[in-house]
């Protein structure tokens, strides 16, 4: 059809605005992250001198403090366990959710219906959904008050609020939607008639869903997982405020940098974010063909 | 498996949903309330009567510096990132329909925004931005460096930074579309004669209509609640959502479910305002006998 194509606008020209914020706003200041990690720098200012002294910096200890661990492998470690209890928990919640989405509730309407009641929270402010566990969780909240009234216990329990389980109840509280929204969408694309196929082969409810749905929702739960690993590893406001501040994070300590202005080391902790980042993708995407799922 | 009776498994996962809905809703129903609470009333429960006391504060300005600059700034950021997520993905959209030279890479970055830590990308502007501001007072010429402070600022660096945030977003509710998207319609208009403006005009642009509108919902919203890509990145005026986190640290009664509650109800008018106009467009294009949309 080259009478039709010759006359419609080139496909290029019509990304080039989306291109080009990408190239502006995300591609060339990664670069920047990269240089200015290799920079030198005083109290007040950056400068453009080569160094690895960021570097040495962030690593410092890491080989004389052996056999124990420097503060940044301690930071990632704590980090990623953060990652995985997140992760399985999330996981978990969304996986059923997911899966009574799209096999247990009958209509179309009311599937997007429930699904959209879940979607509506995500369009709603992190923070306040952070601070809306402060009433529930804190020394006189909800939870403490019940406790005491039901005679369990008999001072208010301090590790409610402001604490790693308030960081990891947080987490899945705000990022569950991460994982139903592609587990759902993987379901849903799922050809029913391999379930029929399987319940006329006498498969029972438990192997219908090791066999057939599990392996085909495969996809949905690599994304979510992608996400969900993603975001914690790189996450500093849900620490900073449901941990209190006291609570370290890969995330975390880049911040901590830029409170104090020193962009350089902000930029070599950056660095290595990334390339942690991208280790996991990589695993991941060694399960599961992203770009072909999208 | 439409006639069959339900299982008890269905009931289980049923009351599990419901248990995961009111996890999702119920604390933000508690500040809800609390921020009703009556003039001596504190963070936490019981209600020492109920009061509009906290909202009346808040509409002072109460104790918080700036809130009025900050909604304002919010809002307006919001309003434009949304209009250009709205206009930039669609265009993307359209033009990874086609193949052009670098729609894999264009892809590829797109989805790598999504998943580089926001702070990283926040840090990177910052830095673009700085150096850049330093080039212009040392090297710029005199009648630019005289007197000149930043290049950043909300509608500049922070604009940017939404951007790259909402656009993934918009680009993979285009793709979602565009999968669905019968180019029997396209062919129908183009046998008929229709230039290609007028193919988008009048065909292509009034059947994704409706979920152009979910981009611009996505594209209002994540920008009206975004903080960790603001961080580095708005200059000397925070938005709203960073006034908002800063007071976590600091405040000690209900002005913050007040404040919360506002920008929840903003939320929640964007989008109920947003599923209205995408369920009158459905009405009108079912009443004028077009089959469009239903593709």
């Amino acid at each position: 059809m080259p009478s039709f194509t010759s006359r419609t606008i080139p496909g290029a020209l019509q990304a080039a605005p989306f291109a080009l914020v990408f190239a502006l706003f995300f591609v060339l200041p990664l670069v920047f992250v990269a240089i200015v990690s290799f920079w030198d720098y005083n109290d007040y200012q950056m400068l453009p001198t080569f160094t690895t002294r960021s570097y040495t910096q962030t690593f410092s200890g890491c080989l004389t403090e052996l056999p124990g661990l420097c503060t940044i492998l301690k930071t990632y470690l704590s980090t990623a366990k953060f990652c995985l209890i997140v992760w399985a928990l999330t996981l978990a919640i969304g996986f059923t959710i997911a899966y009574f989405l799209a096999f247990h509730v009958r209509t179309l309407t009311m599937q997007m219906t429930l699904f959209l009641v879940c979607t509506i929270p995500f369009w709603t402010s992190n923070v306040i959904r952070m601070i809306a566990w402060i009433p529930l969780l804190g020394r006189n909240g909800v939870v403490n008050q019940g406790l005491m009234a039901a005679g369990i216990v008999d001072k208010p329990v301090e590790w409610l609020l402001y604490s790693q389980f308030s960081v990891a109840l947080a987490f899945v509280h705000l990022f569950t939607f991460f994982m139903v929204a592609p587990i759902f969408n993987a379901m849903m694309r799922i050809d029913r008639r391999l379930i029929e196929a399987a319940y006329d082969s006498g498969a029972s409810g438990w192997q219908m869903l090791t066999n057939v749905i599990i392996p085909l929702s495969k996809p949905g739960i690599a994304i979510g997982s992608i996400f969900v690993v993603t975001i914690v590893m790189g996450d500093f406001i849900t620490f900073g405020v449901m941990g209190g501040e006291q609570i370290a994070s890969a995330g975390k300590v880049i911040e901590t940098r830029l409170n104090a202005l020193q962009f350089p080391p902000a930029a070599a902790n950056a660095v290595l974010l990334l390339g942690a980042t991208f280790v996991i993708i990589a695993v991941l995407n060694r399960i599961v063909d992203i770009r072909r799922e999208l | 498996m439409d006639k069959e009776r339900r299982t008890p498994a269905f009931y289980a996962l049923a009351a599990f949903f419901a248990l995961f809905v009111l996890f999702l809703y119920g604390p933000t129903f508690v500040i809800f309330l609390l921020s009703f609470q009556g003039p001596t009333g504190g963070l936490t429960f019981p209600m020492n009567g109920v009061s509009l006391h906290w909202f009346e504060r808040l509409w002072h300005g109460g104790g918080i510096v700036d809130i009025y600059g900050a909604f304002k700034r919010s809002l307006a950021l919001g309003v434009v990132v949304m209009a250009l997520t709205m206009m930039l993905s669609l265009m993307a959209g359209l033009a990874f329909r086609k193949r052009f030279r670098g729609a894999d890479v264009l892809f590829f970055v797109t989805i790598a925004s999504l998943i580089v830590p926001s702070i990283v990308t926040s840090l990177g502007i910052a830095l673009e931005f700085r150096i850049f501001d330093d080039l212009v007072k040392s090297h710029g010429p005199t009648w630019l460096a005289n007197g000149f402070q930043t290049s950043m600022g909300n509608f500049t660096s922070g604009l940017g930074a939404h951007l790259t945030w909402t656009l993934p977003f918009g680009l993979l509710v285009m793709f979602a579309i565009f999968n669905r998207f019968d180019p029997r319609y396209e062919e129908a208009a183009r046998d008929l004669g229709a230039t290609p403006w007028q193919t988008s005009r009048h065909v292509i642009i009034p059947i994704v209509l409706p979920s152009l509108i979910g981009v611009g919902l996505f594209g209002f919203t994540l920008s009206w609640d975004e903080i960790a890509r603001s961080s580095q990145t708005m200059g000397e005026h925070n938005t709203l959502p960073m006034e908002l986190q800063a007071l976590t640290t600091t405040v000690t009664n209900p002005d913050i479910y007040a404040l919360g509650t506002a920008t929840t109800g903003v939320s929640f008018a964007v989008i109920a305002l947003a599923l209205g106009f995408i369920a009158i467009l459905g009405r009108r294009q079912s009443r004028h006998g077009s089959d469009a949309g239903k593709a």
